[in-house]
């Protein structure tokens, strides 16, 4: 579903993804961790094209999303998005959040966004907070909300970066279930995580990333019980 | 006892002072309406990636916020002749034409400010749903900017209305011109520039206070 060929990215002279190959199969959950700084945001960034790709090749669904051919908008709708901080739209409803998308860019009518977006509300448990403003969420709701906002568009991937990590530990866990019955809808996702747990318990695939480059993958069990790298030894023994 | 409340020095100036007021919000007004759209062009430009326009604005922002606006009107009143664009200039057509590019060049980066202080993230989570840039500006970015321009546009109104004052030195006959008019002819320098001062604090106090409400309501 998702390739990348020797991605490389950088801020002026700061190269911060220093040639990345990657694979996500279809329905795979790949969870990514790795210290601060190491390029885990940059790089999800770069597979929806939030930031510039300086080289090397990003295919989705056999789209190329750093070819300038290809209709980065209509890619962006099939890539969902969750950030950390969860950037809700503060001057729209949360369902107006939900439908904001649907309406503009799939060009649904009014009624067939509202019954998606009810659906979806429904969905991540917030069907009761539709015409509140995303200020009178909590944390954990206003990152459901986000999570149904990127659902709305139908995505093929739907790509997060520590979605739980703003969020008051209490209000951690509505959110992982949220994205682990996404996993098991058979949702290809690519997770930026400090939750370790999540990515045993729901990651088909875990990528440890240093410094700009993947230092070790595996499947969960193998990565964290043995892994093989020293760095990425030494990283797990600090946060396990 | 009425009679000497109504024949006051302070009273009797009214009159005279209130056709003043009535130009002095003639000119900020019309000033001010011309200003936004200016504004609201330059700060675009302001925003552009386009080099030639963002060097266009940014020059026109800087010369007029770099340069009194005295000399600005009497620039554009004296310093323009008839023989150089064909028309005579009125003292009027003169202030309105320097609030125009004075407010024009600060709500220009009020516009931009406003824009500035979105997070980054709005616009991202924006494109990230696949909306184009325009979409995003439109449908995200500018509502949110829009609200936080509020309070500094009332802002803007007080400091163009103060700032007609400096039009008495091209004899348009705004409040303060009216006022020295009246106190050279009557002597009550005092009394006159009271009442002056007095119809200036009634239009930019209540204006403050509904500034800081609007303010706090729109929790900006
Ligand atoms: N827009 C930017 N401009 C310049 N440098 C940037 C930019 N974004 C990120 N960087 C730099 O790139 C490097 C990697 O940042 P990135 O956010 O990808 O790390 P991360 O692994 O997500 O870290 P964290 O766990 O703290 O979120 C950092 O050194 C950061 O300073
Ligand atoms: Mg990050």
């Amino acid at each position: 579903m998702i390739t990348v060929k020797d991605l490389h990215k950088s801020f002026g002279k700061n190269e911060v993804l220093k040639g990345i190959d990657a694979k996500v199969d279809e329905s795979e959950v790949v969870c990514v961790i790795g210290p601060s700084g190491s390029g885990k945001s940059t790089f999800l960034r770069c597979l929806n094209l939030l930031e510039d790709i300086t080289s090397g090749e990003v295919t989705i669904d056999k789209e190329t999303v750093n070819d300038p051919r290809t209709d980065i908008n209509q890619l962006r709708a099939q890539v969902g998005m969750v950030f950390q901080h969860f950037n809700l739209f503060p001057h729209k409803t949360v369902l107006e959040n939900v439908t904001l998308g649907t309406t503009k860019v799939k060009k649904l009518d009014a009624n067939q966004a509202n019954e998606l977006g009810t659906q979806l509300l429904e969905k991540v448990g917030l069907a009761d907070k539709a015409n509140e403003y995303p200020d009178s969420l909590s944390g954990g709701q206003k990152q459901r909300a986000a999570i149904a906002r990127a659902l709305a568009m139908e995505p093929k991937v739907m790509l997060f970066d520590e979605p739980t990590s703003a969020l008051d530990p209490e209000l951690v866990g509505d959110v992982l279930e949220v994205m682990k019955d996404l996993a098991r809808e058979g949702m290809t996702m690519v997770v930026v995580t400090h939750e370790m747990g999540f990515a045993r318990e729901v990651g088909d695939r875990v990528m440890f990333m240093d410094e700009g480059v993947v230092m070790e993958e595996g499947k969960p069990q193998q990565l964290f019980e043995s892994p093989q790298n020293p760095r990425t030894q030494e990283f797990l023994s600090k946060i396990l | 006892m009425i009679d000497t409340i109504m024949d006051s020095p302070y009273i009797n100036s009214l009159p005279f002072l209130i056709e003043g007021l009535k130009l002095t919000l003639i000119i900020t007004i019309t000033g001010l309406i011309f200003g936004f759209i200016l504004g609201a062009l330059a700060g675009l430009g302001r925003l552009s990636k386009s080099r030639i326009i963002y060097g266009i604005t940014t020059v026109f922002v800087e010369v007029v916020r770099g340069t009194p606006i005295l000399a600005q009107v009497l620039f554009i009143y004296f310093g323009i002749s008839e023989d150089l664009i064909g028309v005579n200039i009125s003292g009027l057509t003169a202030a309105i034409i320097a609030i125009t590019l004075n407010a024009g060049a600060y709500i220009a980066e009020i516009v931009r400010g406003a824009v500035y202080s979105i997070d980054r993230g709005q616009f991202e989570a924006g494109r990230a749903i696949g909306l184009t840039e325009k979409q995003t500006m439109r449908y995200i970015i500018w509502p949110q900017a829009f609200k936080r321009m509020i309070p500094p546009l009332g802002n803007q109104f007080i400091i163009s209305l103060k700032d007609t004052s400096l039009f008495s030195v091209i004899a348009v006959n705004e409040l303060l011109y009216q006022g020295r008019t009246y106190y050279n002819a009557t002597a009550e320098v005092f009394e006159t520039l009271v009442m002056v001062c007095i119809i200036y604090l009634m239009i930019t106090v209540p204006t403050s206070l509904i500034l800081r409400r609007v303010e706090r309501k729109l929790d900006v």
